[in-house]
Formats: structure tokens, sequence, C-alpha cells
């Protein structure tokens, strides 16, 4: 009797450890779908990072974009500098790091400000600082890739998103525009935004944002959600409605106002009080779902499975094996 | 200086100016603008709600419409009427400022208009008959400033330090429904000081004895850049038809003057200052550049008379012998011009027309094979046609035949002639 039950227990035992590549149904409850719960605590303790980068000649509010979009005071500007700084004459680049918590997931924000970024009277290669900048970022994450005795975490400082401000002129793209999101669409994941858009109204806005979209088209800028990268069919139905509402036109404000009672954000004229967040006014609402509530893992995710590989491809075969640039005092490895 | 005597009586002359006002009305007043700015600022947009005209149509659209590679300077005229007055209003336009990616020079070609403009019109007062002295020099310009709320950009400064001695500059904030009032009051007094700091010399409004319009114009002072919003679409806000702009949020009208400050330039531009633009223009720029070219002259001998003009001490007689035989020489070229033209013209008809009788030949002789061809398909059917039937007949006559025979054959079995 009990050898019957052994081996009716054996059989069962292995009944459950059998997987079927089918997706077979369990016979009993294992506990897999706990490792979410793991992950989560996981990510709660060790917190991530996320770094976004803002480009846009000066004066079109994206210090205070950032703050909007991150509800509390985390650009260049409201670290210590003045309003009316002079315009550098050569393109800079700066970078101010905080770290947030929200529901006890703590995430380190570094924003990346480009100072000076077409807003001379020459602009030729006012991209390049930024292209470098980008792949020195590459460099080091590789170069802690590639050492012997690694960093249990390595720290992430690649750019995962950067905020390509239009200005809006209503016409079209100007050319800086085009040149500086073609060469960089293929390095860092670009997320083009109609800057205070307020300016125009919502005819206006439709006509441009169709215009912007076709000249993006013609020139063949792949701008972030990129469609090669969708991975299936629920993704590309997802990532084609949010592609249709690109660029979003934003308006950003850390002014509050009491509108019907409610404090909103906004912006006050002598005709009207604009709403940040409301969906009529205009898109700041999408924009902020889209980048920080779902696909906020994504930009990250893309940044380090492509543009990273890309980049990491590149210099392997490049130096036809990896050697290292400089030599430090940590080991190296010759692969 | 003489005294000032009081008369005993009614002498009449205080009536001069409207004899000057029926003069001026009678030839019509001209007045050139030019605008100056990066595309999409709202340019075209402004003129036309200035002079409530449609300068810039669907039929005619402005530079903004048109792609361009480098910068250019464009001329439209409109001639409007209005109380019996009459404007010739003439427009320059620079579409491409600002747009390249290298804007370096982008003002060379303005100042070079700018030039020529002053140029023309030395040449044209140094002539012996001078009745007709057009005056197409710039009076004003307009430069339209990005609202970016944080000061003057790089390219506005270079501009602006040098055309500020060439023409009267006017700064503007164009598409001033950007900012909010703060940030709007914020920026002008920025504006302000970097023009200060740069020495840059606007265009100054004069003060006068009258205490009234002192302080009107003290008034526009203290607003100075004007911030401007332009429209022509007409909205309805709380039952009035107001020129503006509709916004989820609200409505920005442009005749409002707690909105922006267009009322105060058009008034400025138009109904109060206009003369005094032109006076500054023909006295102070002008006057510049004469000095200026003159001197260069002076100093550089005669042999630049030629390539600059008629600046010589020569005797009326002699250069009006001179400007008669450019005159003559003048109509000859245009004569010969006309006449090639002409020529052309008539070789190209007279091609046309070859072409086209030999287009109608090419199609008669097309037409003729056809109908040969169907001639002789129709042929084949009918000899074909005539087969079968021969055929066919054959045919019959053999079935006949056959059927003869064995209908003979049957009579015969019949009659039992075969067993």
């Amino acid at each position: 009797m009990t050898k019957q039950h052994e081996n009716h227990r054996d059989m069962n035992f292995s009944h459950t450890v059998l997987k079927q590549s089918g997706g077979s149904t369990l016979l009993g409850y294992i506990g897999i779908d706990t490792i979410i719960e793991q992950m989560r605590k996981k990510t709660m303790k060790t917190g991530f990072d996320f770094n976004i980068m803002v480009v846009g000649p000066s004066g079109l509010g994206k210090s205070t974009l950032v703050n909007t979009l991150f509800k509390s005071q985390v650009s260049r500007k409201s670290a210590g500098w003045s309003r009316d700084e002079k315009i550098p004459k050569t393109v800079e680049i700066k970078s101010v790091s905080h770290v947030i918590e929200e529901g006890g997931v703590k995430m380190k924000l570094t924003v990346v400000d480009t100072p000076g970024f077409g807003d001379q009277i020459n602009n030729d290669n006012c991209w390049e600082p930024i292209s470098k900048y980008i792949n020195e970022q590459f460099e080091k994450f590789l170069k802690e890739e590639v050492n012997i005795t690694r960093k249990k975490r390595i720290p992430d400082t690649r750019v995962h998103c950067c905020l390509y401000f239009i200005p809006p002129t209503g016409h079209s793209l100007r050319q800086l525009d085009v040149e500086f999101m073609k060469r960089l669409s293929h390095s860092v994941n670009i997320i083009p935004v109609i800057a205070k858009s307020d300016t125009m109204t919502v005819e206006e806005r439709q006509e441009f944002k169709q215009r912007v979209r076709k000249e993006l088209e013609m020139n063949g800028i792949e701008f972030y959600p990129q469609k090669e990268f969708d991975d299936d069919i629920e993704d590309k139905s997802d990532n084609d409605k949010i592609r249709e509402m690109m660029p979003f036109a934003v308006v950003g404000s850390d002014k509050e106002y009491q509108v019907n009672g409610k404090r909103v954000l906004g912006r006050k004229t002598a005709w009207g009080i604009i709403e940040v967040e409301n969906p009529n006014h205009c898109e700041f609402a999408q924009l902020r779902d889209f980048l920080i509530r779902s696909h906020l893992q994504d930009l990250k995710e893309v940044t380090h499975n492509i543009h990273y590989e890309t980049y990491r491809a590149k210099r392997l075969n490049d130096n036809g094996g990896l050697h290292p640039i400089t030599s430090n005092d940590t080991q190296e490895s010759n692969l | 200086m003489g005294q000032q005597k009081n008369l005993d009586g009614y002498v009449g002359f205080a009536s001069l100016p409207n004899q000057v006002y029926r003069k001026s009305v009678k030839r019509g007043f001209e007045f050139t603008l030019m605008v100056v700015g990066e595309s999409g600022l709202g340019k075209s947009t402004l003129i036309n709600s200035l002079f409530l005209t449609d300068l810039y149509s669907t039929e005619y659209p402005g530079p903004s419409h048109r792609i361009k590679k480098t910068v250019q300077v464009e001329q439209s005229k409109v001639l409007i009427k209005e109380g019996g007055v009459q404007l010739l209003l003439t427009i320059v336009d620079t579409p491409g400022f600002g747009d390249a990616v290298d804007n370096s020079n982008c003002w060379q070609p303005i100042i070079d208009h700018i030039d020529s403009k002053f140029e023309d019109y030395l040449n044209s007062e140094s002539r012996v008959n001078r009745r007709q002295m057009p005056d197409s020099r710039i009076h004003c310009c307009l430069y339209f400033i990005a609202p970016s709320g944080h000061g003057l950009k790089p390219l506005d400064i270079e501009f602006m330090k040098r055309l500020h001695e060439k023409v009267n500059v006017i700064p503007l904030i164009a598409k001033a429904d950007t900012l909010t009032p703060e940030e709007c009051q914020q920026f002008k007094k920025q504006i302000m000081r970097e023009i200060q700091e740069h020495k840059i010399k606007i265009y100054e409004f004069p003060e006068t004895d009258d205490e009234e319009e002192n302080r009107l114009v003290k008034k526009i002072k203290d607003k100075l850049p004007l911030a401007v919003v332009g429209s022509n679409t007409i909205i309805e806000v709380n039952g009035k038809r107001v020129r503006g702009r509709q916004y989820p949020w609200g409505v920005a009208e442009v005749e409002n003057s707690d909105h922006c400050d267009f009322t105060i330039l058009r008034d400025m531009l138009i109904r109060t200052h206009m003369q005094d633009l032109k006076d500054v223009t023909n006295n102070v720029h002008y006057e510049n550049y004469r000095s200026r070219k003159l001197a260069a002259v002076t100093y550089n001998g005669v042999d630049n008379n030629k390539a600059k003009g008629q600046l010589s001490t020569k005797s009326p007689l002699a250069q009006m012998e001179e400007e008669r035989r450019e005159h003559v020489a003048k109509m000859k070229k245009m004569e010969m011009e006309m006449e090639q033209v002409f020529e052309m013209k008539v070789k190209e008809k007279v091609q046309k027309l070859k072409d086209s009788e030999a287009e109608l030949q090419r199609r008669h002789e097309q037409m003729k094979k056809n109908l040969e061809a169907q001639h002789k398909e129709l042929e084949e059917k009918r000899r074909v046609f005539e087969d079968e039937r021969s055929n066919w007949e054959l045919q019959q006559r053999l079935e006949q035949q056959k059927m003869e025979a064995s209908r003979t054959l049957e009579k015969n079995k019949k009659k039992g002639k075969i067993f």
C-alpha cells in the first residue's frame, strides 16, 4: 500500500517538475509568480537611475518642463544659477543629479542640460559636444563591464532619453533641428517635443504637428518609440497610438493657481489660465504618462540593449579586440 | 532773426497748412517698411493686421511658405486709400534671415539693400532733371525678437549693432501671447538693459513742446520694446467682434491694450509718427550715408565719379547732354531687347505651327495605315469566309450524295434486291 502510495507521490512530483514547452497547466501552486514581488523588493532597496537630457535653444522652457515633469526643482536653473545667465559661447554640458523618492521607490535622476545649443550666430557642429558626451558615457560603462573585477552594480550614467525641444514657429522644422536629430537618433532615444505650445491655437498646433511628422519621416529620423523595436502586436498598437500623437505639444509651469476650486499648475495670462495638466490645453499630461508611467523602463532597456550594444560592437570591431584606452590602476582584461 | 510782429488785421497765411495738406493729399504719400526676423515669428500676420489688408494671402503666399536657402530681400507694394488720402506702402521682407545653421553675415544682403536704396536716391538727387524723385528709402525697420523670456540672442545684438546707424530700428517682441504679464515685464527690462549695454541706438521718439504729447511719448517709452500679437481672424467675445486668437483657455485680443501693445505700435507707426520716421530717415540716416559717400569720392579722386554716379563739377549743360545721351542709349537698348524678344516669340510660334503641322501629317498617315490594315483584315476575313462557304457547300453536296446513295440502298433493300 505504502509502496503504491509512494509511487503515486513520486509520479505527482515528477509531473509538477516536468515543464512542457507548450505551457502546461500546473497541478499545484509552486510560487513562481512571487518572483515579481521579489524583484519589486529588490528594486525598491537598490533604487534605479534615470538620465534625461534636454536639448534646445535657450528660452524654450526646458528647465521649467523638467521641473514640472518631476514635480520638484531638479533642473540646473534651480540649483543656484540665475535666470539671466549669459549665453555661453560654445555648447556646454551640465548635469545635475537628485534622488527623488515616491512610494518607497528611490530614483536617482540626472538631468543633463546643454546650454548654448543653437544660440550662436554660427551653429555649425553644435551637436558635436553632445554626441561626444553620449559616447563618453557609453565608454565609461563599457570599461566597467570589461573589467576583471567588476563592481556589483555598474553606475549607469548613459543617457536614457533625450528630449529635443522644437521652437513653435508654426511653419516647419528648422535646418538645425533636422541635422541634430538625424545625427543623434542612432545613439540615443530622441523624443521631440514642441515647446511653449501655448503660442499656437489648436488648429495651428495640429497643422504644425503634421508638418513636423512629415518632415521627420522624409528625413528618415527614427524617434523613440522606434518602429523597428516593437516586440509584438500589442506593443505595436500601443506605440502606434503614441507615435500618432508625437511630437507632444507641451507647456511647462511650476506655479500654482486656483481654478474652479482646485489648485493646478498653470500660467496666468490676461485672457485666461493655461492649465498644464489639462489635456484640452496642452499635451503635457500625455508626455508625462508616456515618459514616466509607461515607458520609463523601456527607455532604459532600449538604451542598454540597442544603443549601447551598437556602440560596443563598433568599438570591439574597430579595435579588433578591446584594448584599454587609458591604463588605470584597476585590472583590465585583454579580450 | 526777425522780430516777432503782431498783425493788425487778418492776412490769411494761417491757411498755409491747409494748402500744404491739400497738395500732399493730391500727391499721395509713400512709406517703406522693412520687417526682419526669423521665420515663424508672425511677421506676415502682423503686416496684414497693421494695415488691414491681405498683403500675403493664399493666392500670393508670403515668403514664409516658400523654402529658401539664403537670405533674400523681397519687396511688395500695395496702394491703400483712406479718406481721400492714398498711401503707397512698400513692405520689404527678408525671408531666410536667421534660419540657416550658420548665420554669419546673414545681415549683409539687408545692409546692401538699404545702401543701394540710399544710392538710388543720391543719384536721382544729383540729376539735373529732378522732377520725379521716387523715395524708396527704407523709413523704418521692425526687428522681431523671439519671445524666449531670457534676453537678446547674439544674432539680435549683432544685427541691431550693424543697422542702427543706417535705418530706424524698432525692436518688437513677437508672439507676445506666449508670455505672462510678469514674464513680459522682466523680458522687456532685460532687453532694454542689453540694448543700453551694447549702445544700440533704436528709434527714439522725439520730445515735443506739447505737454499732452510728451506724456503719451513717455508712456510709449516705458513700454519699449513693444510686445505684439498679430491676427486677422475675427472672433466673438462678449457679443463684440474683435480680432484675436482663440485658445482653449481664452481669447487673446489683438486690439486690447491689456493683452498686448499692438494698438500702441499701430498708432505710433501710422497715426502719429510716420512723418517723423521719414524725416529722421531723410535728415539723419540719409545724410550720414551721403556725407560718407561724398567724402570717399573726393578723397579717392576723379575716376570714382564714373562708377559712383555724376557727382562731378561739370557744367549743367554738359551734364544735361550726358543725361540725354544716357537716356537715348537706354531707349535704344530697350528697343533692341524688345525686338529680340519679339523675334524669339515669332520663331517660337513658327516652330510650334510647324510642329503641329508635322503632328497632323503624322496622324493622317497613321489613320491611313490603320484604314488599310482594316481593309486588309476585312479582305482576309472575306476570303476565309468564302473558303468556308465553298467547303461547306462541298460538304453539303457530299452529304447529299451520301444520303441519296443510302436512300437508294434502302429502297433496294426494301425492294428486296439485296439479301
